[in-house]
Parts: C-alpha cells; structure tokens; sequence
C-alpha cells in the first residue's frame, strides 16, 4: 500500500514522499504513520496522543479532506495511495505538524462563563435548559472545522474571524441558563459572525458529530438578528430600558466573575 | 522498505504566515467528485427558476376545483392569471432566496464560495454575509410571515378542491389531483415549520425554558420545530419539486391530456 507522506520544514525543501507500507486489516492512518516512524523515516514528525478519537492531536488531511489520523480507517478510503498532509490553514512546523496556537488566542478572547453575582450555587438546572449544550461540549478542539472553513483556508482572515470552533463555544455560553453575559455583539463585531456563509464544511468535517452550524453558528445568526434586524425586539428592549426592567446582562466592558475556564 | 523521494521541491516559501502554511500551493480533493452536487444543484434550481418564470408569464386558469400553486393566493383578480403569480411568486422566492439552506446551496454552487469543502474557492476579496446584498438574509425571518400567509390560503385552496367552490359547492370532491395539492401543501408546511428563523422563534432564542411563561409549551414547540429541522435541506427540495410537479399535473390536466380520476359525492 502507498502511503504519500507530505514532509518538510518552512524555508526548506517541501513535498510528498512515496511509502510503501503493509496494510493490515482494521489499521488506521495513524497506524501506517507509526509504521513509517518506527520503520522508515524515523524523523518523521507528527501529532498524536490517545489514538482513540479524543485528544484531537492527529489532525491532518487525508486524501485532500481534514480528518483524524486515527479516526480514518485505510479500509474506507478509495483506492490508490493515500495521501497524507497535514493543516492547511495552519503555519508548518514540520511534516505533519503544524502551529495552532492561533485558537488559543481567540480562545482567551472569549469572556468564560458568568454568573449573576451572589449567584453561586450550587444550582440545580433542569434538563430542558441544558440539553442542547451536551452537543457543543463534545468538542475536542481538533481544529478539523477551522482548517477546512474558507475563511481561514483561503481568504486567511484571522484578524476579524474566530472561526466554528469558537462559535460553538460561544453558542454554548450564550444558551446556557445561568450565564449572564452577552457575547453576540462581540461575536457579531469581532469575531465576524456575519462572514460565515453557513456553507457548512465545519460540520461535514467535525469528528464529534456537532452540528455547529445548524445548532450554533445559526442560533448565534439569530440572535444577532433579534439584535441588529428586529425592529419589534428593538421597541421591547427600549420600553423595558425605560421602565427600568433590563435583563440583568454584564457588559462586556466588566470584569468576569470567574467561572469554569471554558 | 525504503522510502523512495517522490514531488519534492522548492519550499512553498520561506514566511511562517499561515496563508505560506502547506497545501495551500495545489489540492484537490481526491475522496469524490466534489463538483457533482454543485453541478446537480445549478442544474435544478436553474431548470426551477426558469420555469417559474415562464409560468408567472404565461398563467393559466383553475381546472375544476384546482388552483395550481403559482397562482394562489388569488389576490389579483379581475387582471390575468400571469400578473396574480407574478404578485404572489415573490414572497416564496424570497423565502427561498433567504433560506439559511438555499444560501449554503447558492453560495457553493453559484459563487463557489467555496465550490466544495477543502477545495480552493476562486475569489480573492470575500465579504460573506457582512455587506450588500447577502447582509439582507438577516431578513429572512420577515418573509416568513409572509409566507405563513401564502401556505395558509394554499390550505384553503385544498380544503376548497375538497368541497368544492361556486355551483360545484356542497359535494365532496376526491380525486388525484385533491391528493396532489393536498401533498404539496404538507411538504411546503414541513419546509417553513422547520425553517431555522421559525425554530429561533418558536423557543430558540430562549436560554432558561424552566424560568420563563409557558416554558415547557415552549421547550415542546422548540423540539418538534427541531426535529423537521433536522431535515431541512430534504423539506426544502421535496417542496419545490412537489410545487413544480403540481403545477405540471394541472397544466397536464388543462390541456386535456387525461381526465383527473376522481370520485364526487
Ligand atoms: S459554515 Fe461558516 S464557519 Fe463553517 S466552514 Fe462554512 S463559512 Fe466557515
Ligand atoms: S467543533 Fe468539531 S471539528 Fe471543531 S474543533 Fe470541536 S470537535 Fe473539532
Ligand atoms: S490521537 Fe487523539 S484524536 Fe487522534
Ligand atoms: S431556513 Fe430555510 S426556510 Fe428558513
């Protein structure tokens, strides 16, 4: 079986390298990636941690399409040589390794969970108000459905585009029950919710099965709407500013209270 | 077995910068053929919208109790039937138009924004949904309302198929073409029922259903609204198909091709 194996550091010599490796049944990109570490190419340079599909560590694009190394079974994919490279949307370190420390930046952007102050449990929530954040808390932060989104790909607009991954989080955030800030606006302004064309790649992509853009990115859509689009809304929120009634909503501008860090 | 040097060159460049990052230089997806749902989709929705036009243009009249659904509601009577669907056409294109589900459908495979996923989109500049005139999608929730309104006289035009209207009045009418109609309006029910706007509408937009009035009616709305939504895209393509073909079956039934098979009483 031909595994083609992209290699090369940033500056230098950079390209695809033909292995032949001995395929086994059940075996997984991973697994012929460890075959040409352990036999081939020792220097051969990649990401991996659980191989169980949970640390998102092994991310990588398979046959062109961002997928887990040890989520792909080579049995599932057409045939021919497999091609492995790695993050496209990421700046190379080396072979299949890339750089996203960017997510962690626009991660710390992300105002953590808040709640009322002098409020601080422990609550007893019902099931109704957190069903719908089981799903987004699935997330392994692979970084799958920020390689492949377009924004990051190819237009490279990470200085006003937080990507799927951290819509999720803030989806999660803002539908959480006992959260009180507002983080669409910040989302809207900053994190360039109105780029997403919800063309939904992040969600054909993401090994946890989320549906980021029907459940998050599009709720966020909505809200920002109620916002921005929604005279009706906009009449309620001055009559109630008036009487005195606002929701008890932390600006932005605050210091957070604390609160679990993600 | 020794690794055998295949495709390497000259560095794709020396910048750290993610755009320099590698793939960026040449890919392609190798796993499918991407550009068949792009292709199916421009194919459809151009065949669509080209009948819509010639239909609008054309206009034709009821066949017993039937209205085909281009021309409902009635509202421009007394002019021709072509400027009644030229009138009412627009709130459903717009819907369409608006669809959180169309936009993902158009911006692929019109604008190739991106063509399909991993594979490199054409343009250099991109703007998404932040200016004129994709910013106006944010609107989409005003034209379902209007929509609401077109669905509820097509649920007439049935319950009148049904029972008749003027000297046919006080029979039942059964026929094919009652099951056409009754058909379309379903499937064009479940596409705006499980529009996303409607499911923002109905409890979406609701962090606490435990602390708010008729919370659990709520969560219950938002969960049904959930579970059409889940297959929008195939609400949204039977809808159209089935609007198209009722309107093929009455115009089939015009131009006297075959008596509708129908049992009064
Ligand atoms: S749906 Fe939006 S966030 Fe997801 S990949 Fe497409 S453009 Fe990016
Ligand atoms: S949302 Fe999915 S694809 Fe994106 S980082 Fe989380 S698990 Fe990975
Ligand atoms: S090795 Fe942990 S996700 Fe693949
Ligand atoms: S989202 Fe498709 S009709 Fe509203």
């Amino acid at each position: 079986m031909e595994v083609r194996v992209f290699r090369g550091v940033p500056g230098g010599e950079q390209g695809e390298v033909a292995y032949d490796v001995p395929p086994v049944e059940g075996m997984v990109v991973l697994d012929a990636i460890h075959h040409i570490q352990k036999h081939l190419q020792t220097d051969l340079a990649c990401r991996w941690n659980c191989k169980a599909a949970k640390c998102g560590s092994c991310s990588a694009e398979i046959n062109g399409t961002p997928r887990l190394m040890c989520k792909t079974r080579i049995d599932e994919l057409p045939e021919g040589p497999v091609t492995v490279r790695p993050l496209a949307a990421f700046p190379l370190i080396k072979d299949l390794v890339t750089d996203v420390s960017w997510n962690y930046e626009v991660n710390k952007k992300i105002p953590p969970f808040t709640a009322a102050e002098g409020d601080r449990g422990p609550w007893r929530i019902q099931e109704v108000d957190i069903d719908r954040l089981y799903e987004f808390r699935r997330c392994i932060e692979c970084f799958l459905c920020q390689d492949v989104c377009h924004i990051l790909r190819n237009h490279d607009m990470r200085d006003r585009f937080y990507g799927p991954r951290f819509f999720v989080r803030v989806a999660g955030l803002e539908m959480h029950p006992k959260d009180v800030l507002n983080r669409v606006e910040q989302t809207r302004a900053e994190g360039g919710l109105g780029l997403c064309n919800i063309t939904k790649c992040c969600t054909e992509v993401c090994p946890e099965h989320i549906h980021i853009t029907d459940n998050a990115i599009i709720p966020l859509k909505e809200r920002n709407a109620d916002a921005h689009w929604d005279p009706i809304n906009f009449v309620r929120r001055k009559l109630r500013r008036d009487s005195g009634g606002g929701a008890a909503t932390r600006g932005l501008d605050e210091e957070p209270a604390g609160g679990p860090p993600r | 077995m020794a690794s055998e040097t295949t495709a390497m060159g000259p560095s794709a460049g020396a910048s750290t910068r993610p755009s320099a990052g590698p793939g960026l230089v040449a890919r392609l997806r190798r796993d499918a053929p991407w550009w068949v749902l792009p292709a199916t989709v421009v194919t459809s929705l151009t065949t669509f919208s080209g009948y819509a036009l010639w239909t609008a243009l054309l206009g034709h009249d009821r066949w017993g109790p039937y209205l085909s659904p281009f021309y409902s509601p009635e509202i421009a009577a007394g002019r021709t039937r072509a400027s009644s669907a030229i009138f009412v056409a627009g709130a459903p294109l717009l819907f369409r138009f608006t669809c959180y589900y169309y936009r993902k459908a158009y911006y692929r495979s019109f604008l190739l924004d991106p063509p399909a996923c991993a594979v490199r989109d054409p343009h250099r500049t991109y703007s998404g949904e932040t200016s004129f005139p994709t910013v106006l999608n944010n609107l989409h929730r005003y034209v379902w309302w209007l929509v609401a309104i077109v669905v509820s006289f097509l649920w007439l035009d049935v319950f009148r198929a049904f029972f008749g209207t003027g000297a046919d009045s006080g029979h039942i009418w059964l026929g094919v073409g009652t099951g056409v109609m009754l058909g379309n309006v379903v499937l064009l029910t479940a596409y705006s029922a499980s529009c996303h706007s409607f499911r923002h509408m109905v409890g979406g937009h609701v962090d606490c259903f435990s602390c708010v009035r008729f919370g659990k009616a709520r969560y219950q709305a938002w969960r049904g609204v959930t579970l059409l939504n889940i297959r929008h895209p195939m609400w949204a393509w039977v809808s159209m198909f089935s609007v198209w073909g009722t309107d093929i079956y009455l115009r089939m039934l015009q131009a006297g091709w075959f008596l509708d098979p129908h049992i009064r009483f």
